[in-house]
């Protein structure tokens, strides 16, 4: 186990570098735009250009840029400064950080809770007219693009700007230490948009998932033993059906932790998505690869806990 | 081939009634004629196909259809139907779903929309489907180092945040393209990103196929007659991946069509004065609360758009896997 663990984490990093020299391709070589003449604005000379692209480090043969920014990132996990504000890109992302978290925290609770309740109870009245619709609501959920609910949702409720004033609206988010209850309350519209397509997914998931179970025959063992009904389902059926469930719960966090961009842009969150927008409005490229590698370490990361967590549920995985 | 089993069958179930064919025959049924006729019993899909085939007939023929509706063209700027602040007008008679800032008429640039929508869904639908079953076959059938390398790349893909990787390149090659002009700004982009994320999933599925399948006797037996292995992986294996191969690329296209209108929501996908749904919304947010029109009907277009190939993908999917269907 630990062996496999160790291993799992290697590949993990390995995983990372071969990102971060994708990033490198992609930001440095690919773009046809200079960097140096969107620091130095419109009327820059010449002279002004070779010292930005010196301080910079443009200069320098490509593959010394590359080794320079490969260090950085791996030995002092740096990514290099804003080429618009100059500041660390990563102090940057650490600040936008707990907005983003914030928000997918409280997304994934409130469509993990619905999302497998609705799930059980179209399982077990499958065929009815409330499987149906519930399962009619959750595709169209899944159809809807978040950030059109997420404007549909402001146009109905937002405090200043809705129909019915009921929740605060775009961009009044605030921090959690700063002010508990405007936090909780900013992030009600916002959380409800997040975990309505993702709810759905998982409804439709766990319906599929316990109905299978629910077929197998130890449930029908657990009839014949005399069990009431109740307890066959919760603790036979949904037990062991949850199972996939929990795996894409992991990975569905850390995805959604680099992408919750849609949400973030929609409501005025300043998270790292939307830090994401507004670099590339400006063309800062620094800024739009430390957010997507760092959107990257989650889904990584994301990944080896739960290939970790389900090692140690289901003893049939060979760590191998 | 078919078998004389006439009397042979118990006449009680309805099912294999309509089996038997004149003078006891039954001919077999090619795995086509099963499929149309589980499909046609499920009316949902039914219905999501036929909305899928009107909105294809909306595309091809979007000049027609705008001019049967009397309406002007997607591009189109008339600066008299906004009032004396600039805000658009709503619906009306001439103009069903009102005018945006510019006095486009939003309906026109609606049914334009499509264009944009089913091209990206189809196109990048397909291309990454090719990518993502030829790498399978090939991982799957040959295993070793071919497997691993096709393996590992798609675990890099799989870790690479696709959104804001889309945006960048989006915007990085905004300007004057990329990689020298190879990568245009637009709709190009779209496309190369969905290539370049999407295979994988196919690529998964067909690679686990295929390395059940290559175990089994019929690989063997054209082996035993000397069939190369080009011929044993796409003439043996691979009509035998069809059923999911279809069900899986039908439900990637409304993905991709959700992908491409969240790039151009996000201001870096097809520009205007292209319409595309996605980019109509994000130029409706800025007035949303005064011009409800302008984002409501872009945005009821992709979500109908979107469910229709969900349930045409469900409906695929229940009709070609009898035994998964709920």
């Amino acid at each position: 186990m630990g062996r496999y663990i160790v291993r799992r984490i290697l590949w993990g990093v390995l995983l990372l570098i071969v990102v971060a020299a994708l990033m490198f391709v992609f930001f440095r070589i690919l773009p046809t735009g200079d960097p140096a003449k969107l620091r130095a604005g419109r009327t820059a000379s010449a002279k002004l250009l070779s010292e930005i692209r010196h301080d910079l480090g443009l200069d320098k043969p490509l593959l010394t840029q590359f080794w320079e920014f490969m260090k950085e990132l791996f030995l002092h996990f740096k990514l290099g400064y804003s080429y618009y504000s100059s500041a660390p890109v990563t102090e940057l992302i650490k600040n936008r950080l707990p907005a983003t978290i914030s928000l997918v925290a409280g997304g994934a609770l409130i469509w993990l809770l619905s999302g497998v309740t609705v799930g059980i109870i179209s399982a077990i009245r499958r065929r009815t007219v409330l499987d149906r619709a519930s399962m009619g609501t959750a595709l169209v959920l899944v159809s809807a693009p978040e950030y059109w609910l997420g404007l549909i949702a402001l146009y109905f409720f937002a405090a200043d700007i809705g129909k019915v004033h009921v929740f605060p609206g775009a961009g009044t988010y605030v921090g959690l230490s700063s002010d508990p209850g405007k936090w909780f309350t900013s992030l009600i519209l916002p959380w409800l948009v997040v975990a309505a397509s993702n709810a759905a997914i998982y409804a439709r998931l766990m319906r599929g998932s316990l109905i299978d179970v629910m077929g197998e025959d130890y449930i029908r063992t657990a009839r014949a033993k005399g069990l009431r009904e109740r307890r066959v389902i919760v603790r036979h059926g949904v037990r062991s059906a949850i199972n996939p469930i929990v795996t894409i719960f992991g990975l569905d966090i850390g995805v959604l932790l680099g992408s919750a961009i849609l949400v973030e842009t929609v409501f005025n969150i300043p998270g790292i998505g939307r830090l994401n927008y507004d670099a590339i409005t400006h063309a800062d490229f620094p800024i739009v690869q430390g957010t997507v590698l760092a959107a990257a370490l989650f889904i990584v990361c994301a990944n080896i806990v739960v290939d970790i967590a389900y090692a140690y549920l289901d003893p049939r995985v060979r760590y191998s | 081939m078919s078998v004389n089993v006439a009397g042979a069958l118990p006449s009680s179930s309805g099912d294999n009634l309509e089996f038997l064919e004149a003078g006891g025959e039954i001919a077999a049924r090619s795995p086509l004629q099963l499929f149309w006729r589980r499909f046609r019993q499920d009316r949902v899909a039914l219905a999501s196909l036929g909305f899928i085939v009107l909105l294809v007939i909306i595309a091809l023929a979007a000049p027609l259809f705008v001019k049967l509706f009397g309406l002007p063209g997607p591009n189109v700027l008339n600066p008299n139907l906004t009032d004396e602040f600039g805000a658009p007008l709503g619906p009306s008679g001439g103009h069903p779903f009102g005018v945006d800032p510019l006095g486009q008429d939003v309906m026109s640039r609606v049914i334009y929309g499509t264009r944009v929508s089913l091209e990206v869904g189809i196109v990048g639908t397909a291309i990454s489907t090719s990518i993502g079953v030829t790498l399978g076959v090939l991982a799957g059938f040959y295993r070793g180092w071919v497997d691993t390398i096709f393996s590992r790349i798609a675990d890099v893909v799989l870790s690479i945040p696709l959104l804001l990787l889309g945006l960048g390149i989006g915007a990085a090659c905004a300007v004057r393209g990329c990689a020298s002009g190879l990568i245009q700004p637009g709709l190009g982009v779209i496309i190369f990103l969905i290539a370049l994320a999407n295979w994988t999933y196919v690529y998964r599925i067909v690679r686990g196929l295929v390395l059940s399948l290559r175990e089994r006797e019929f690989v063997e037996a054209s082996r035993a007659l000397g069939a190369s292995d080009a011929r044993i992986m796409f003439r043996e294996i691979l009509p035998n991946l069809v059923a999911p191969i279809i069900v899986y690329s039908s439900l990637l296209i409304p993905q991709n069509i959700l992908f491409e209108a969240a790039l151009s929501f996000l201001g870096v996908g097809v520009r205007p004065p292209t319409a595309s749904w996605g980019q109509m919304i994000a130029a409706a947010t800025p007035i949303f609360n005064t011009a409800w029109w302008y984002m409501t009907f872009p945005g009821v277009a992709l979500l109908l758009t979107v469910l229709a190939f969900n349930l045409l993908g469900d409906g695929l999917q229940d009709a070609l896997n009898p035994r998964y269907a709920r």
